[in-house]
């Protein structure tokens, strides 16, 4: 089949990367990429006769980059699978995730990478972007192949759920990181210190009786880190931080080292008085803290202190939570509801729209290095189309993603994605 | 036909912890469980308040007061009690929780009591069964019937329990017999002092209407009860303290430190005890301080008019 240029007008278009933020449109070329954006894009500029779609009252913005994602292949695929990700993501307007490397076996060597390649090449329909383990088994002693994996396609080293506990081993990662000028992502909770805690260490949990995790335990990781690249400054990525605490430190660590700050959807639009009565779905690393802290973390990203934006999606199946809260698992699916979550804080006034897009796009492509999250002349034709206003109401039984743990269940939303496009092609399409 | 549809919608209370309860509540069960006292001294024991109704037993951690005191008040109220012995159970084959209460809840019980080394067990429970469910102890969380009868206990010897200052000393981080007394004592009009190393008091414990000592001398100066709490051997262990011998020195209940407390004041454990560790073993036995055998006897009455109560 032929393709043919596709023209789309009238919408409000985002792009933080060429700082677009105009009423214009969207052209994509015979090969799915983009051939203009923005308000040059007009009923007057294009060829009379050609058929346009009209996105009047629509936003576009570029396919959503969701940089922590756990993708279920390989191990899990009965809590996810690469397709059904991808049908998650693609509801969500989202084109391009970094999957997590906890899967079993982990993605530590590069044979495992060359078969996760493969099968994603065969059943995902959005770009997948996997991460290997910084140490084999991630067991936090001994460094993978950083050179190796990474020019087999690896765009970033994390233990993913852990984090490096020993500072020798940490400071080795740092320095050979540097040398092959590979991204290292932290997952900072020092698990000393949260041995056997499950949610924020304060009133809650000592209401509920459930062993806590202190703030500190995130602020320790984030401090011993910082202090070691000042010695050697690889690029260095904390994944999510959930704290006040932590948000204070790179305030001031901000000047004197060069890293970029995560946080996860969850600890930005929930406090820990939602845990209620138990409510295993809300067992969340890092935890959910107090609403002190998360109007801190609103803050932090209105003050570029953080980068980036984040679903953390962790499918669970139905038996990994129907238990009690102990013995739950941690972790909740979200890939779907990312940006409509994230739209609340719009609404709310809390965070411009502009911004948010940046946190989900453009931040997070140039951080990892790659070509997307854009709308550049030239790029994949990777974007998505949203009605920024459109009321509805979560509810599992309607979410693609195979586990249905999501955080918000009954939450009223407002906002939604109209249709997904990757490379050009509309994969995605509200029904 | 009407009746049955009332009762259908209707669901059961559930004991499942006393920050759920009222203080008209509280002091009802309290009432309740005076009658009981009597009937437990009398020759005949036996009542048939309920007559006719199931009780299930579902310890999953080893008990033996508790667990007891459960079972005499069912059969004392001519319930049929049935106690699960989980390591023979299913439970041990990898069942969960929500598939044994479901189990349990086909064969029509009318009451279960739960203990569970999880906080939060006995909500979980009561979501998933028909009938109502009594908290035995969860994790670190709540053990209801024990603050109870430490309220009653201390009802019988002090008149009311407004005013009093009250000391509970110990493992207060891992003691959920610590967190149902603060709820009630403090909802029953008591000043409530916590004494216990850094180390083994939770996060903002502050919050809850407590003072907060490290020092025993200075948390049981004039008070009406010290309550001791067990400390569990494990703690030495993992570094939440050093030994056994320096934590008696600090914080064991010995005949100095009592001297702090009011003269007539009385002596509290929830038992097991570890005498030389956590109370000196003379006191623990001096009939005129100690009520602790008190305690044990009147867990039965109130664990009675919790069932009676609840069954209903």
């Amino acid at each position: 089949m032929i393709k043919k240029k596709q023209y789309f007008l009238n919408a409000h278009v985002i792009d933080p990367c060429n700082s677009i933020n105009e009423i214009g449109g969207l052209i994509i070329d015979e090969q799915g990429k983009i051939e203009a954006a923005g308000k040059r894009v007009n009923k007057i500029n294009i060829p009379n006769r050609e058929k346009f779609v009209d996105l009047n009252g629509k936003h576009i913005f570029p396919g959503i980059v969701d940089m922590r994602v756990f993708g279920g292949e390989p191990g899990y695929e009965y809590k996810e699978n690469y397709r059904s990700l991808s049908e998650a993501a693609l509801a969500g307007g989202i084109t391009s995730v970094v999957t997590m490397p906890n899967t079993k076996p982990v993605i530590d060597s590069v044979s495992i990478v060359d078969f996760i390649q493969r099968r994603g090449r065969d059943k995902s329909k959005i770009n997948l972007f996997p991460t290997a383990t910084l140490t084999k088994d991630a067991g936090g002693m001994n460094m993978c192949e950083f050179g190796l994996l990474k020019n087999k396609g690896i765009v970033g080293f994390t233990d993913g759920i852990k984090s490096i506990q020993s500072p020798r081993v940490m400071s080795r990662i740092i320095k050979s990181a540097y040398d092959f000028d590979c991204l290292v992502i932290q997952h900072a909770e020092d698990q000393e210190l949260s041995k056997d805690g499950m949610i924020n260490d304060g009133i809650i949990s000592t209401k509920l009786g459930i062993p806590g995790i202190s703030d500190l335990a995130e602020k320790i990781i984030i401090e011993r880190d910082l202090s070691l690249l000042e010695e050697t400054n690889c690029r260095y990525h904390i994944s999510q931080i959930s704290s006040r605490k932590s948000l204070d430190l790179i305030n001031y660590k901000k000047d004197t080292v060069n890293f970029t700050t995560g946080v996860s959807i969850n600890n930005l639009a929930l406090n820990e008085n939602d845990i209620g009565e138990f409510r295993t779905f809300l067992k969340l690393s890092p935890p959910l803290r107090t609403e002190e802290d998360r109007i801190s973390l609103i803050e932090g990203i209105n003050k570029n202190l953080i980068d980036v934006l984040v679903s953390d999606h962790k499918p669970e199946d139905e038996e990994s939570k129907r238990l009690t809260f102990s013995q739950a698992a941690t972790g909740a699916s979200g890939i779907e509801t990312l940006l409509s979550l994230a739209l609340e804080q719009f609404h709310n006034g809390s965070i411009k729209l502009e911004k948010i897009i940046e946190l989900i796009t453009h931040n997070p492509a140039k951080i990892l290095k790659i070509n997307k999250g854009n709308l550049s002349v030239g790029s994949d034709g990777d974007f998505c189309v949203v009605d920024i206003n459109k009321p509805w109401i979560v509810k599992k039984e309607n979410l693609v993603s195979k586990s249905k743990n999501t955080s918000i269940e009954g939450r009223k939303l407002q906002g939604k994605v109209v249709s997904t496009f990757v490379k050009g092609e509309e994969l995605f399409k509200i029904k | 036909m009407a009746s049955d549809t009332q009762k259908a919608i209707k669901s059961p209370k559930h004991l499942l912890g006393i920050q759920d309860l009222k203080v008209s509540e509280i002091k009802h069960i309290l009432n309740e469980a005076q009658q009981f006292i009597d009937l437990n001294r009398s020759k005949n024991k036996k009542s048939d308040i309920l007559k006719g109704k199931t009780q299930i037993n579902l310890f999953f951690e080893p008990s033996t007061r508790t667990q007891s005191s459960f079972e005499l008040a069912g059969k004392r109220l001519g319930a049929d009690v049935m106690s699960m012995n989980i390591t023979n159970s299913a439970i041990k084959k990898g069942e969960t929780l929500i598939d044994t209460a479901m189990t349990l809840n086909a064969m029509h019980p009318d009451i279960i009591v739960i203990r569970h080394q999880d906080s939060g067990a006995c909500n979980l429970l009561s979501q998933k069964v028909n009938c109502a469910v009594l908290n035995a102890g969860d994790g670190r969380r709540e053990h209801p019937t024990q603050a109870l009868l430490d309220a009653l206990t201390i009802i019988n010897r002090k008149k009311s329990i407004e005013g009093l200052k009250i000391a509970i000393c110990g493992d207060i981080l891992h003691s959920r017999v610590a967190r149902s007394n603060i709820y009630l004592l403090t909802m029953l009009g008591a000043n409530v002092n916590i004494i216990g190393p850094t180390n083994l008091l939770p996060k903002d414990l502050d919050k809850f209407g407590v003072n907060i000592f490290t020092d025993m001398k200075k948390g049981v100066r004039d008070c009406d009860i010290v309550m001791m709490l067990r400390l569990q051997n494990e703690r030495m262990s993992s570094s939440y303290l050093s030994s056994n011998r320096e934590y008696y020195e600090y914080y064991g209940l010995s005949p100095e430190k009592l001297e702090f407390a009011k003269t007539d004041a009385l002596i509290m454990h929830p038992g097991p005890m570890n005498r030389g560790i956590e109370i000196d073993t003379m006191l623990a036995d001096d009939i005129n301080k100690s009520v602790i055998k008190e305690q044990v006897e009147l867990g039965v009455a109130v664990r009675m008019a919790c069932l009676k109560i609840f069954c209903s």
